[in-house]
C-alpha cells in the first residue's frame, strides 16, 4: 500500500472518529430542550458530555488539519467549494462551544436560555450541514479541469444531499438519546430512554431511505471506487440490531450498535470516493485522486512518522477521559457543581 | 469591493480577535497550573480557592480562544485555496501537528480538569493543568512554525509552480521561531501576569480577600517583571533578526525613506506615503545603527532603496507596505512594554514594602494596566502581518496570488459581516463574565453553578 492510500484511510479514520464520538454529543445537544425541562436538569444533560464534546470536536480539527497536510488540493477545493455551508457550520460550532461554558455563568433565565438556545441550534445545523456535504461529496459535485468548484451554493442543497443532512440528524439524536440512557438517572433516564424509542423508527426509515438514495444518486454500482459490498449492509443491519438491543433495554449493546452504523455509512462513503477525494460531476476526468491532490511522498513519509507516534497517544488518554467520567450523573444540584 | 479586500480584511479581523484571547490563555494556564501546585505541595486552602477563581475566568477566556480558532484553520482553504495548493505541502504539516499534538491535549485535559476536581486524586488533577498549559503553548509553537515559514520561507524547493517541502527539520528549526516563539510565550507571561496584577490590585485596593490577591499579587508581580526584561531582550534580538530578514518591515517601522549609515531611529514622524517624504520628524542619530548591530555605525537600508532592490529582482509592483500601520504598531507595541516592565518594577516595589495602603492610585493604575498587553499584542501582531506586505509568502507569493479563484465578493461579505456581529455578540458576552467573575472576588467561585430547580425556559419551549 502507498502513502497516499494510507492517508486516505487514516483521514477517513479521523471523519469516521469525529461522527462517532461528536455524533451522540450533537444527539445530546438536538435532545437538550426536548429532555431539560429544568434548569438542573439541562445542567445534567450538559454534563454528561461536558468534559468530552471538546475532544470530540478536535477529531474534525485534526481530519482538516490532515487533509491539508496530505491533500492539500482537496482540501482547497472543498474548502473554497462548499464556502457557506462551512461558514454556516463554524459560526454553528463556535456558538455552541462557547455556550457550553458560558450558560451557567449567569442566573439570568433569559441568558440560560439563550445559550441552551446556541447548543441546540449549534448541535441540529452541523449535523445537517455535514450529512449535506459528506452526500454531495459521494454524489460528486461540478468541478472543473482546475479543480475548482463551479456550482453555487443551492446546487449543495439537492435532494439526495438533504436526505443525507436529515438522516444525519436522526441518527445522531438516537445515538445522543442511547447515550443519555447510559449516563443519567432517575426521571431524565426514563425522558432518554422514551426518546431512544421513539427515535429508533423515524431513524431506520430514514437510513433505509438514504441507502437506496445512495444506490441510486452515486456511482457505487459502477464500481468506480472500491466495492463497498457489505459495509452498508452491515450498516442496516445494526440499526435494526439497535431496535431489539432497546427493547431489552440494552443500552450498552444499543449504543455500540448505533456506533457500528454510523462508522459503516461514512466507511461506505470514502469507499464509494476512492481513489478519488472529489468527484467531479462536469468530467470524470476532473476528479481529484489521492494522487492528484496529494502532498509530495516527502511530506506524506513525515506526516506518517508524525501520526505513528502521536495517534495511539492520543487514543489512549481520550479513552482515559471516558473512563474517568464513567458514572452516571445525577440531576440533583448538590452532585452538580461545576 | 475587491474579493482580495475583503479577504485580507476578514483574515485581519479574525485573526486579531482570536490573538486578543490567546496569549491571556498562553499564561494564565501556566499561572493557574502554578498556583495548583503550590496547593499540593503545602496543602493550604488559599491556594486551592486561588487556583478556582483564577481557573474560573481561565476557562471562560479559553472557550471564547478555542472556538474563534476553528475559524483560523479553516479560513485557509476557504479564502485561500490557491495559498493552499501553492504552500499545501509545507503549510498543513505543523497545522495537523498542532491539532494531532496539542488540541487533543488540550481540549481533553481541560474537560479532566474542570469535571475532576472531585473524582482524581489531587496529583493527577494537578497533572492535567499541566498538560493544558503544555498543550496551549504547544499549539502556540506550532501555528508559529506555520507563520515562520510565511515570514521567512526555508527547507523548501518550487516544482512544477508549488512549493515542497525538502527538509521538515529546516521548516521545524526555522531561523525565525528562535525570536518568535520566545516573544509570543513571553507576551503571554506579560498578559496573564498583568490580568492576575491587575484583577489583584482592584480587591487589595477594597481590602476584599486581602490575603488571597497578596498572594497572587506577588506571584504576578514576579513573573510579571521577569518576562517584561525577557520580552525587552527577545525583541531586541527580533528586530536585528527582522534587518536582515525582512528590510523593508523595518524600513517602515522606522519611516526610513533612504538607506543611512549611521542609521537615524525615529522617535516621532509625520510622513507623506505618495511622496514618500516626511512631513515632520524628530529623529535620533545612530541609534537605529546602533540597535541593529549593536555599534554606532552600519548600514540600514531605506525604503526607496528597498523598493528598487526589490523592482530588480521581482519585477515592476509596489513593495511598500502601508508605512503607518507598522510604523505606529512597532511604536504602540514598545511603548507598552516599556510601560509594563515600569510597571511590574513597580508592583515590586508595593509588595516589597508593603505599601499598598499608601499608593492607592499605584493600585489604580495597576488595574487599568492590565489593557495594555492587549494592546501590545495586537500591535506586534499587525506590525508582523502587515509589514510583510505584499508578500503572503515572503518573496514567493503576494497576497493577491493567494485567493480563492471560486469565492465571491457577495460569499465574502455574508461570512464578513456574519463574523463581525458573531464576535461582537461573543465579546460583549465574554467581558461581561470576566469583569463579573473578577470583581465578585473567589467567594463566588467557591461555591459555584448550583444548578436551580426553576424551569429551565422563559422562551417558547420547543415542545410543550
Amino acid at each position: 500500500m502507498d502513502l497516499n492510500t494510507l492517508w486516505f484511510i487514516l483521514i477517513a479514520v479521523l471523519y469516521t472518529g469525529f461522527f462517532v464520538l461528536e455524533g451522540f454529543d450533537f444527539g445530546v445537544g438536538i435532545l437538550l430542550p426536548f429532555l431539560g425541562k429544568k434548569d438542573v436538569e439541562r445542567r445534567a444533560i450538559i454534563n454528561t458530555i461536558g468534559p468530552h464534546w471538546d475532544g470530540n470536536e478536535v477529531w474534525l480539527l485534526t481530519a482538516g488539519g490532515a487533509t491539508f497536510a496530505a491533500f492539500p488540493q482537496w482540501y482547497a477545493t472543498m474548502f473554497s467549494g462548499f464556502y457557506l455551508p462551512l461558514f454556516f457550520l463554524l459560526v454553528a460550532l463556535i456558538l455552541r462551544g462557547v455556550a457550553f461554558e458560558f450558560r451557567s455563568k449567569d442566573e439570568n433565565p433569559c441568558w440560560r436560555s439563550l445559550w441552551d438556545w446556541c447548543i441546540f441550534v449549534g448541535s441540529l445545523v452541523p449535523a445537517l450541514l455535514l450529512g449535506v456535504a459528506f452526500s454531495n461529496l459521494a454524489q460528486g459535485v461540478p468541478i472543473d479541469a482546475n479543480m475548482e468548484y463551479t456550482g453555487g451554493f443551492f446546487n449543495l442543497l439537492n435532494p439526495y444531499a438533504l436526505l443525507g443532512g436529515v438522516t444525519t440528524i436522526a441518527i445522531f439524536a438516537l445515538h445522543g438519546a442511547i447515550f443519555l440512557s447510559m449516563k443519567t438517572t432517575d426521571n431524565l433516564l426514563d425522558k432518554a430512554q422514551k426518546a431512544a424509542q421513539r427515535l429508533w423508527i423515524p431513524a431506520v426509515v430514514l437510513i433505509l431511505a438514504f441507502l437506496v438514495g445512495t444506490y441510486l444518486a452515486t456511482d457505487m454500482l459502477e464500481r468506480l471506487g472500491v466495492d463497498p459490498g457489505g459495509v452498508p449492509i452491515a450498516g442496516f443491519a445494526a440499526i435494526l440490531a439497535t431496535g431489539y438491543f432497546l427493547r431489552k433495554s440494552q443500552y450498552g449493546w444499543s449504543f455500540s450498535m448505533t456506533w457500528i452504523t454510523i462508522a459503516a455509512s461514512v466507511i461506505t462513503l470514502f469507499m464509494i470516493l476512492f481513489p478519488r477525494v472529489m468527484i467531479s460531476s462536469s468530467n470524470p476526468d476532473w476528479s481529484l485522486t489521492i494522487y492528484t491532490a496529494s502532498s509530495s511522498d516527502y511530506t506524506l513519509r513525515v506526516m506518517t512518522i508524525v501520526a505513528v507516534i502521536f495517534v495511539p497517544v492520543v487514543l489512549a488518554y481520550q479513552a482515559w477521559s471516558y473512563w474517568v467520567f464513567r458514572k452516571r450523573v445525577q440531576a440533583k444540584p448538590e452532585t452538580l457543581t461545576y | 469591493m475587491d474579493p482580495t479586500l475583503l479577504a485580507r480584511l476578514q483574515f485581519a479581523i479574525t485573526t486579531v480577535y482570536h490573538f486578543f484571547f490567546v496569549p491571556l490563555t498562553l499564561g494564565l494556564a501556566i499561572l493557574v497550573a502554578v498556583m495548583e501546585t503550590l496547593y499540593v505541595r503545602s496543602g493550604q486552602e488559599v491556594f486551592k480557592r486561588m487556583t478556582k477563581f483564577w481557573g474560573k475566568l481561565f476557562i471562560i477566556n479559553f472557550a471564547i480562544g478555542v472556538v474563534t480558532g476553528i475559524v483560523q484553520e479553516f479560513q485557509f482553504g476557504m479564502n485561500w485555496s490557491d495559498y493552499s495548493r501553492y504552500v499545501g505541502d509545507i503549510f498543513g504539516a505543523p497545522l495537523a501537528i498542532e491539532a494531532l499534538l496539542a488540541f487533543f491535549l488540550e481540549s481533553t485535559f481541560l474537560g479532566v480538569w474542570i469535571f475532576g476536581w472531585d473524582k482524581l486524586p489531587k496529583k493527577v488533577h494537578l497533572l492535567a493543568i499541566w498538560l493544558v498549559a503544555l498543550g496551549s503553548n504547544i499549539s502556540a509553537l506550532w501555528i508559529l512554525i506555520a507563520n515562520s515559514w510565511m515570514q521567512q520561507p526555508v527547507g523548501y524547493a518550487i516544482i512544477n509552480g508549488r512549493a515542497q517541502m525538502t527538509s521538515f527539520a529546516s521548516v521545524v528549526f526555522n531561523p525565525n521561531i528562535f525570536y518568535q516563539f520566545p516573544h509570543v510565550l513571553s507576551s503571554g507571561m506579560v498578559t496573564g501576569s498583568f490580568f492576575i496584577l491587575g484583577v489583584s490590585a482592584y480587591h487589595l485596593l477594597r481590602k476584599k480577600e486581602f490575603d488571597l490577591f497578596k498572594r497572587s499579587f506577588q506571584i504576578a508581580a514576579i513573573t510579571g517583571a521577569i518576562f517584561a526584561i525577557l520580552i525587552g531582550i527577545n525583541g531586541h534580538a527580533q528586530a536585528q533578526h527582522m534587518v536582515q530578514s525582512q528590510p523593508m518591515k523595518m524600513a517602515t517601522a522606522e519611516a526610513l525613506w533612504e538607506s543611512e549609515d549611521p542609521a537615524s531611529f525615529s522617535l516621532f514622524t509625520i510622513g507623506d506615503m505618495e511622496n514618500r517624504r516626511d512631513v515632520f520628524a524628530i529623529r535620533i542619530p545612530r541609534l537605529l545603527s546602533l540597535l541593529s548591530y549593536n555599534q554606532l555605525s552600519g548600514e540600514v537600508k531605506g525604503i526607496n532603496n528597498l523598493q528598487a532592490e526589490f523592482e530588480a529582482q521581482y519585477g515592476p509592483g509596489n513593495y511598500v507596505p502601508p508605512a503607518i500601520i507598522p510604523y505606529w504598531s512597532f511604536r504602540i507595541m514598545v511603548g507598552a512594554g516599556t510601560l509594563m516592565f515600569v510597571l511590574a518594577i513597580l508592583a515590586l516595589y508595593l509588595l516589597r514594602w508593603e505599601k499598598f495602603e499608601r499608593y492607592p492610585w499605584a493600585l489604580k493604575g495597576l488595574t487599568w494596566a492590565l489593557l495594555l498587553p492587549y494592546l501590545a499584542n495586537s500591535a506586534g501582531w499587525l506590525l508582523t502581518e502587515v509589514g510583510r506586505f505584499p508578500w503572503v509568502v515572503y518573496g514567493l507569493m503576494k497576497i493577491e496570488q493567494a485567493v480563492s479563484p471560486s469565492v465571491t465578493a457577495g460569499m465574502l461579505w455574508v461570512s464578513l459581516v456574519g463574523y463581525v456581529l458573531v464576535y461582537g455578540v461573543l465579546i460583549a458576552a465574554t467581558v461581561y463574565l470576566l469583569m463579573k467573575y473578577a470583581k465578585a472576588g473567589p467567594s463566588a467561585t467557591d461555591e459555584l453553578d448550583l444548578a436551580g430547580e426553576q424551569p429551565a425556559d422563559s422562551l417558547p419551549s420547543l415542545v410543550s
